[in-house]
């Protein structure tokens, strides 16, 4: 009746889990009430989870991105702390199979739920506001989306009560992960949530490269839209041309799993190193899906607080594309020690030095943009600076592995672990706090507390030098990764300050919740009344804060670059506001039940409960359909409410 | 897809790029986005077909290809395949006159080539299994397997589809919505066609090359 699930998949004697479980349970529990008593479903469903809005929906993929940093993080110092304890003699605190699902956990949450999660929200909310258009190509397609990756979220996070996680790092390498070596629950969780979540990017990459390449505003061409929609075009695009690889390689893993099929098995004929070269033909271009969307990021920042235009807008967006294209061909760095020969390894060491030079390009730009410039140093801009500074270390220390000698030496090290989290945190965090910081007020239309965000930034930027430095020697001087405990006992303390590294870099996410606190309790002084507190360049700026749902009322007329900058250097006259009524997309539960449904799907498959797989799969085909036959999928707003609101907007702007 | 040119015709002067003309009408944004959808569906197939280059002489000592394909067989099915793109076609040149009846009638014999192709490929796969070549038999069979299943599956959700549609324009007519969804369905069919002389040409005539 209920498969593989008995009361054993409850771990009642491992105290961390289950006392981890039961606050997750009190927190979860306590929030769900508190919306009751204060009677906010109604708003909830109507304004949020139905929400077919790009903001609402931009706006709750970030929130799941920052639910989903803490969890991620807790992994992090868990393990430093684990690693500053268990030398020598001493064994630490974390028995090795739970510290193996802290190490698989944290990767898999940090690149799909943190990283990925927080990019895709930023693009979904900006990208149609600096196109000039009213919404994403499709919008209950976009709930659709945020509600796939939100199920994802939550199987992994049942993992925690209910069973347990891989042990199999975050890529679950074979032949360690077919059932032979790993018979538990572990994988099948990390499979069938990494499928749900990717099925829903992958629905959202379609989304955004539709709107980005069919819906831009007239006289968008391409040479004059904003840099971040091109990063975020190249993003979406590797997308579009990635995750079917991942999910065809986790489709054939599960096969394996569960119906005795022998792609990556030890016998049978399967070939193990295939999953790992599969693997990477996604996994390399995801790190250009995360960090292209963040040097979108950067590079808005950088020319809106210099007062510049960006330098070298074109050869930007010939670096974008050059390293979207490029991104495919590097993959076999990964693994240099497979043993393909010197030639194949040649080639790709190569190609992966090639991909420094659009890099540089862009670097060099950044620097050029504020060379000259009248900065102003808000905490955006600190972002950017200490993102510059520490990416241009990461790269090299890239580049550096990138010769397959050196990597043979390196492969596998805490070298490696320093270089990647030196392009991920300085390039992926800085980037997406970067953004946060730079579009809450378009979002909320106010701003946050500017000195909490600068110390945010700091206990980041000190933090991550604390505590990944050192794992650059502790390379050197032969520590391996995921590794449990050590004998030698002269690597402690560097172990010791590498974990005062995550300290800080806690203290700096505590912050973050307290710098929301703050600005929201201060809101009232930090009102955005005109819409655009940075005298930003780009149409979101045009628009109050937060925008109206239907984004523009009339549709921007784009005659260059820097469309905003310049429609206020040379205001035309005002022309008559022929309002008409506009369509905005009908909110829809579909996005919701379809997950809903997926979550039971995804769940029975992993605790083999097959009749109730069936009753998840029936169900998300029936709302889908059910949605199919809905012939009213807008609403209409009226001239009265647009002219209202622009009235409003107007004599705000006057007033400030 | 040559609709970009009516887009706003009215308002833009000529000489404007159409990368410059403002938002595509419907039609060509759902066509657009549902090609997108086609072409991460052939890198799905794509990472399949590579998985069968890679597995296909690893027969575990089981049978090998030669041995289990029947070409004159897979002739046949290729044929009803093809030709059910053809009538496809019909079906949506019906549509476009708007011909109820006759978008009915080729929408029938589309659907029942499916089922004969699906019919072919279920006794193939059901006459190897008989034999002891089951997808778990080795490496080349679990890849012969995946790769010729995911197409019979993509063929059945596609006839599937098209039944829906019926419905849909029996119910619905030939509103723009629906219109919109039978080009993403001949869209997607004929992908699945595409696919399939990938199949036919890699998998079946690979095997006595």
């Amino acid at each position: 009746m209920f498969g593989r699930l008995t009361w054993d998949a409850i771990p009642l004697n491992e105290p961390i889990p289950l006392a981890t479980v039961c606050v997750l349970i009190v927190g979860i529990a306590g929030i769900l009430s508190l919306v009751t008593w204060k009677g906010w479903w109604p708003y909830l469903w109507r304004e949020w989870i139905t929400s077919t809005d790009h903001k609402r929906i931009g706006v709750m993929y970030v929130i799941l991105a920052l639910v989903m940093l803490l969890r991620g993080f807790s992994d992090a110092i868990m393990m430093r702390a684990q690693l500053a304890l268990a030398a020598g003699h001493a064994a630490g605190y974390l028995p090795p199979e739970h510290y193996n699902q802290i190490f698989s956990a944290h990767g898999t949450i940090m690149i799909f739920f943190v990283g990925m999660t927080f990019v895709v929200g930023l693009m979904n909310f900006v990208l149609p506001l600096q196109l000039g258009v009213r919404d994403v190509a499709f919008p209950v397609l976009n709930s659709v989306s945020f509600w796939l990756t939100a199920a994802g979220v939550l199987l992994v996070n049942v993992s925690l009560g209910v069973g347990e996680f891989a042990r199999t790092g975050w890529l679950a390498y074979p032949p360690l992960s077919e059932i032979a070596y790993s018979p538990g629950v572990g994988v099948d969780y990390y499979l069938w949530s990494l499928q749900i979540s990717g099925l829903g990017t992958l629905l959202s990459g379609i989304n955004l490269t539709t709107t980005i390449l069919k819906l831009r505003a007239p006289g968008m061409g391409y040479g004059r839209m904003p840099v971040f929609c091109w990063t975020a075009l190249a993003s979406n695009l590797l997308i579009v041309a990635a995750f079917p690889i991942l999910t065809a390689t986790f489709a054939m893993l599960l096969l394996d799993r569960y119906l005795g099929f022998h792609f990556f098995t030890n016998d049978g004929g399967g070939n193990p190193m295939m999953y790992i070269n599969l693997i990477w033909g996604w996994g390399h271009p995801e790190v250009y899906i995360l960090i292209l969307p963040a040097f979108g990021v950067f590079s808005e920042v950088i020319a809106t607080f210099s007062g510049k235009p960006l330098f070298g807008y074109r050869s930007m967006v010939m670096a974008t594309m050059a390293i979207c294209v490029l991104s495919f061909m590097v993959w076999l760095h990964h693994f240099f020690t497979m043993g393909a020969g010197a030639n194949v390894n040649a080639f790709f060491g190569i190609a992966t030095m090639i991909i420094s030079v659009p890099t540089g390009v862009k670097v060099f730009n950044w620097l050029f943009t504020m060379y000259g410039g009248s900065i102003r140093f808000t905490a955006p801009v600190h972002w950017a600076i200490g993102f510059i500074v520490t990416f241009v270390i990461g790269g090299m220390t890239g580049v550096l592995m990138a010769i397959p000698p050196a990597d043979f030496v390196l492969h596998n090290s805490l070298f490696l672990i320093a270089h990647f989290h030196n392009v991920i945190i300085g390039g992926v965090i800085f980037g997406a706090m970067a953004g946060y910081t730079y579009w809450f007020p378009k979002a909320f239309g106010f701003r946050l507390h500017e000195g909490l965000g600068k110390a945010v930034f700091w206990c980041w930027f000190v933090g991550f030098y604390l505590a990944f430095m050192p794992l650059y020697a502790l390379g050197l001087m032969g520590a391996t990764r995921r590794m449990q405990h050590y004998a030698d006992p002269t690597w402690q303390p560097l172990m010791e300050v590498a974990l005062g590294g995550a300290v800080i870099i806690l203290i700096g996410i505590l912050l973050t919740v307290a710098q929301l606190v703050v600005s929201i309790r201060t809101r009232e002084r930090r009102r955005d009344l005109t819409g655009d507190p940075w005298n930003g360049r780009t149409l979101e700026w045009s628009v109050s804060s937060p925008p109206p749902a239907w984004n523009f009322a009339l549709l921007p007329i784009v005659g260059g670059p820097d469309a905003f900058w310049n429609a206020k250097r040379h205001p035309a006259a005002p022309a008559d506001p022929r309002l008409v009524s506009l369509a905005v997309p009908k909110h829809s539960a579909l996005g919701f039940f379809v997950a809903f449904f997926t979550v039971i799907l995804g769940f029975s498959l992993i605790w083999h409960i097959w009749w109730l797989a069936i009753v998840g799969l029936l169900g998300a085909i029936a709302v889908s359909l059910r949605h199919a036959w809905q012939t009213e999928l807008e609403d209409y707003v009226s001239v009265a409410t647009i002219a209202e609101h622009e009235r409003a907007h107007q004599s705000q702007v006057a007033r400030a | 897809m040559n609709t970009v040119v009516d887009v706003a015709s009215d308002e833009m002067p000529t000489g404007v790029p159409i990368s410059e003309r403002g938002p595509a009408p419907a039609r060509v944004v759902a066509g657009f986005g549902f090609w997108l959808f086609l072409l991460s569906d052939i890198i799905i197939f794509s990472a399949l077909f590579a998985a069968y280059a890679v597995l296909c002489n690893a027969t575990n000592g089981g049978p090998t290809a030669v041995e289990l394909f029947d070409k004159r067989h897979v002739l046949f099915e290729t044929s009803c395949l093809l030709a059910s793109s053809f009538t496809c076609g019909m079906m949506m040149i019906a549509m476009e006159r708007r011909e109820a009846a006759l978008t009915y009638f080729w929408a029938i014999v589309t659907a029942a080539l499916g089922v004969v192709f699906l019919c072919l490929e279920f006794s193939e796969f059901a006459h190897m299994v008989q034999q002891g070549a089951g997808p778990s038999r080795s490496a080349f069979l679990s890849s012969f397997f995946t790769l010729v299943g995911t197409h019979g599956a993509h063929v059945t959700v596609g006839i599937a589809w098209l039944l829906i549609m019926m419905l849909q324009v029996g119910k619905l007519g030939f509103r723009p919505m629906v219109v919109r969804r039978m080009l993403c369905f001949s869209l997607f069919w004929h992908a699945l066609d595409i696919v399939w002389i990938g199949v036919f040409t890699v998998v079946y005539l690979g095997a006595h090359a």
